[in-house]
């Protein structure tokens, strides 16, 4: 995406609401949806549109678990660290990753292409322990069917590349 | 041959969708149009998508109504035999089965048979979407009584009902809305808390999910009540499927006169509106809720003055749970005192929990105030999984306790749990077994609420970060003496000192497992030995080699190619390689690997 669609989509997000400090939270919500990470110039432009000082929204970008102001890789790990998972084994499923990816909980690969997120409970506790990739869940996981899945996304990109090629 | 009509329910839980469910849906409206039952059986058949039908373990779980049949772990291929199975014999193989016996009825299913479903009577029943599903089955008549009432006896139907708060705090809900109604300053605002954040906990989300006109009609019997004409559902931002839903019922309300300007072409009006939380745990507390719909950063405030005085913009404001604002159309429409006929003395009607962890049937159950652990856990959960020990069962999510064996026969209601340290909650229960570690299950809470102090106050904030030092210091076997005593005396400062009930009630998954279960605390210090074999600093794993058969289940299972050894030979962990995960010991069917302390 280039600068010039970031400033366009930006300005469209923030005008659907009203100039009115209790949607600076919704307006932050959509611009994550739509980029992934809220970037800095977003924080700028919604802080000009609310009249309100920008270091206001940041504390809330700070806050807020749902927001990131860093970009998230391609692809989005989420490993559910509710009880039900936890107890199923959550933390072996972090530390093959680990082992796989070379990130922690939090982190992007160098390259972009995953990023691993430790999550509160998505509400599937029957299926523990959960590991959701891009939406995808993969439920009742054990630890030795994590190397296939990654390799199974980190595939899929590497076919686009070549068909773009 | 079936008469009339029949519908396929498939439950679209959160849980059942996971685990494929749409996928279950469409394939059985192919097979619906491939058998082209029309012109054969002279029957209307329909495919509905239900909220969570509650045994999540056995889903995807498909049923047949009004013939009420069950079909239990229903996959895509199976879609073709369930369509058959309308016309003959059931498909026996979907049937639920416990110790050798098939439960074809819902009903005649132990799992259901001792619930009692108030909150949750439409969910897994109706089609969440449908406006006239929900009708059908009595909805919004309770709302039609109100609207002939005045406030005042609103307010009284509620109290006689004796409902309390069921978010956890259980304050009796018409005591809330009375003080609400007797302030003259207006707007007034009614706030649904829907920011369901104990880790194991979905009862909210799955009745938002199935059954979300409930919900906005005990919101329109609220606004009544007090006088707002304004509200708001507070819904957690991990929670799309029911923000979805509940968003669909409110322009189906809108969209029939139900909500807005003219509520059923009376004078009152009311507008309702979802905010979406940004996925902070504090946020479920009242005034950090409110601080966040205003736009602000979710830090609560000392209560000096109460939010039904000055809560919403500094207006007075209801701030009421899910569970509580979907039993009021009941109690309206059936009265309260025939709400009040089911539960305790002090706690009345019943309550939803959601069961998870070492237990057989995980899932979401409805039972009255009062029932007892130990029923909930063996009669209607089933017992633990693999039939193993079972050790603690936790309750009221990060705020609640670990309570041990000894005390399962103790009624669950508000105040019985309380006395021993714990509390029922807002309804998570989570079961553990042998194989738990009572210890790294607190620090686990702790950790979880590091993450989630806002921060604001002193003892919250700093005592939840020393506590987790020392908790990790004592799983990584660099416990010393003292430690425990150090721990509670954190804890007692913090639950005098804290802000808000985040802080005051953090210290409980520690004082209680130190309370039930100090000689496991004791062994990590003393002995720096892990009972559980879960610790992996304290751990190491062995192979019993009577006991093994060389199956290979557990060096297939090894992540880290530790497990050697010929198919049918005793096999051997290399303790150099070994990263104690315990894959091994889940894997192996013969109860052949033990787990003894890690040498220093």
């Amino acid at each position: 995406m280039t600068e010039v669609n970031h400033a366009s989509k930006i300005a469209e997000i923030i005008e659907a609401y009203p100039v009115d400090q209790r949607f600076a939270l919704a307006a932050m919500q959509d611009m994550q949806h739509a980029f992934n990470y809220i970037p800095e110039e977003g924080l700028a432009a919604l802080a000009e549109y609310l009249g309100c000082p920008q270091a206001q929204l940041y504390s809330m970008a700070t806050f807020y678990k749902a927001l990131s102001l860093t970009p998230k890789g391609e692809h989005i790990i989420k490993i559910c660290n509710g009880t039900a998972c936890h107890l199923r084994g959550a933390m072996n499923l972090a530390t093959e990753l680990k082992r796989d990816l070379g990130i922690e909980p939090g982190e992007t690969t160098e390259n972009g292409e995953f990023s691993v997120e430790l999550v509160n409970c998505l509400g599937s506790c029957a299926l523990a322990p959960v590991m959701v990739v891009d939406g995808n869940y993969h439920n009742k996981l054990r630890v030795e069917q994590i190397p296939g899945i990654i390799e199974s996304y980190a595939a899929s990109g590497a076919e686009e590349v070549t068909a773009n090629d | 041959m079936i008469n009339g009509t029949e519908r396929i329910l498939v439950c679209c839980g959160t849980g059942c969708i996971a685990n494929g469910a749409l996928g279950v849906a469409d394939a059985i409206e192919r097979e619906l149009v491939a058998h082209d039952l029309s012109d054969e059986v002279k029957v209307d058949v329909s495919v509905v998508r239900t909220g969570c039908s509650g045994e999540c373990e056995q889903g995807p779980i498909v049923r047949f109504m009004p013939r009420d049949l069950m079909y239990y772990r229903v996959k895509e291929r199976d879609a073709a035999a369930i369509v058959e199975s309308l016309e003959g014999e059931p498909v026996k193989k979907l049937l639920f089965k416990k110790d050798g016996e098939t439960y074809e009825h819902m009903d005649d299913n132990p799992y259901y048979a001792l619930q009692h479903k108030v909150v949750l009577k439409d969910v897994g029943i109706i089609d969440p979407l449908s406006l006239d599903d929900y009708i059908a089955r009595g909805g919004y008549e309770g709302l039609k009584k109100a609207l002939a009432m005045t406030p005042d006896e609103i307010i009284t139907e509620v109290e006689k009902s004796g409902l309390r708060g069921k978010g956890g705090a259980g304050f009796p809900t018409g005591r809330k809305w009375r003080t609400a109604a007797g302030y003259d300053v207006f707007p007034k605002y009614i706030v649904c808390n829907g920011d369901e954040g104990d880790p194991g906990a979905f009862m909210d989300g799955s009745t938002m999910e199935g059954s979300p006109h409930a919900v906005i009609e005990g919101m329109i019997i609220g606004a009544l009540a007090i006088g707002a004409e304004e509200g708001v559902l507070y819904i957690r931002d991990e929670y799309a499927l029911a923000r979805d839903h509940i968003q669909h019922a409110i322009d189906d309300a809108y969209a029939t006169g139900i909500l807005g300007e003219s509520i059923m072409g009376t004078d009152h009006k009311l507008d309702l509106s979802i905010v979406r939380g940004g996925g902070a745990f504090v946020c479920g507390e009242s005034t950090a809720l409110m601080a966040s719909i205003e736009g602000r950063v979710g830090e609560p405030r000392a209560k000096y003055i109460r939010s039904v005085q000055r809560g919403l913009f500094d207006h007075p404001t209801v701030l009421n749970n899910v569970e509580s604002l979907a039993s009021i159309p009941t109690i309206l429409r059936e009265g309260g005192e025939a709400y009040a006929q089911v539960g305790t003395e002090r706690s009345k009607g019943t309550k939803v929990f959601a069961m998870v962890g070492k237990v057989k049937h995980t899932g979401l159950v409805e039972v009255p105030m009062g029932t007892t652990l130990r029923t909930l856990i063996y009669d209607i959960g089933g017992g633990i999984i693999d039939d193993r020990p079972f050790k603690a069962i936790q309750t009221g999510g990060p705020s609640g306790g670990c309570i041990p064996e000894e005390l399962l026969d103790l009624p669950v209601d508000f105040d019985t749990l309380v006395e021993y340290g714990a509390m029922m909650g807002s309804g998570g229960m989570i079961v553990m077994d042998d194989r738990s570690c009572m210890v790294e299950v607190a620090r686990y809470y702790v950790d979880f609420l590091c993450e989630e102090s806002c921060g604001k106050c002193t003892p919250c904030r700093e005592g939840l970060r020393q506590m987790r030092a020392i908790l990790t210091d004592i799983c990584e076997g660099r416990g010393k003496p003292g430690d425990i005593e150090l721990l509670e005396r954190i804890g007692r400062t913090m639950q005098d000192a804290s802000l808000c009930a985040l802080g005051r009630t953090a210290p409980n998954p520690v004082m209680t497992t130190i309370k039930f279960f100090r000689d496991e605390y004791e062994a990590h210090i003393d002995r720096k030995e892990c009972p559980a074999g879960v610790c992996a600093e304290l751990t190491q794993f062995a192979i019993k080699p009577d006991a093994c058969t060389g199956c290979g289940l557990c060096s297939r299972a090894c992540p880290a190619g530790a497990i050697s050894g010929d198919r049918k030979e005793v096999h051997v962990i290399d303790s150099t390689k070994c990263i104690a995960c315990g894959s091994c010991r889940e894997a192996c069917r013969f109860d052949a690997v033990l787990t003894e302390r890690r040498p220093a």
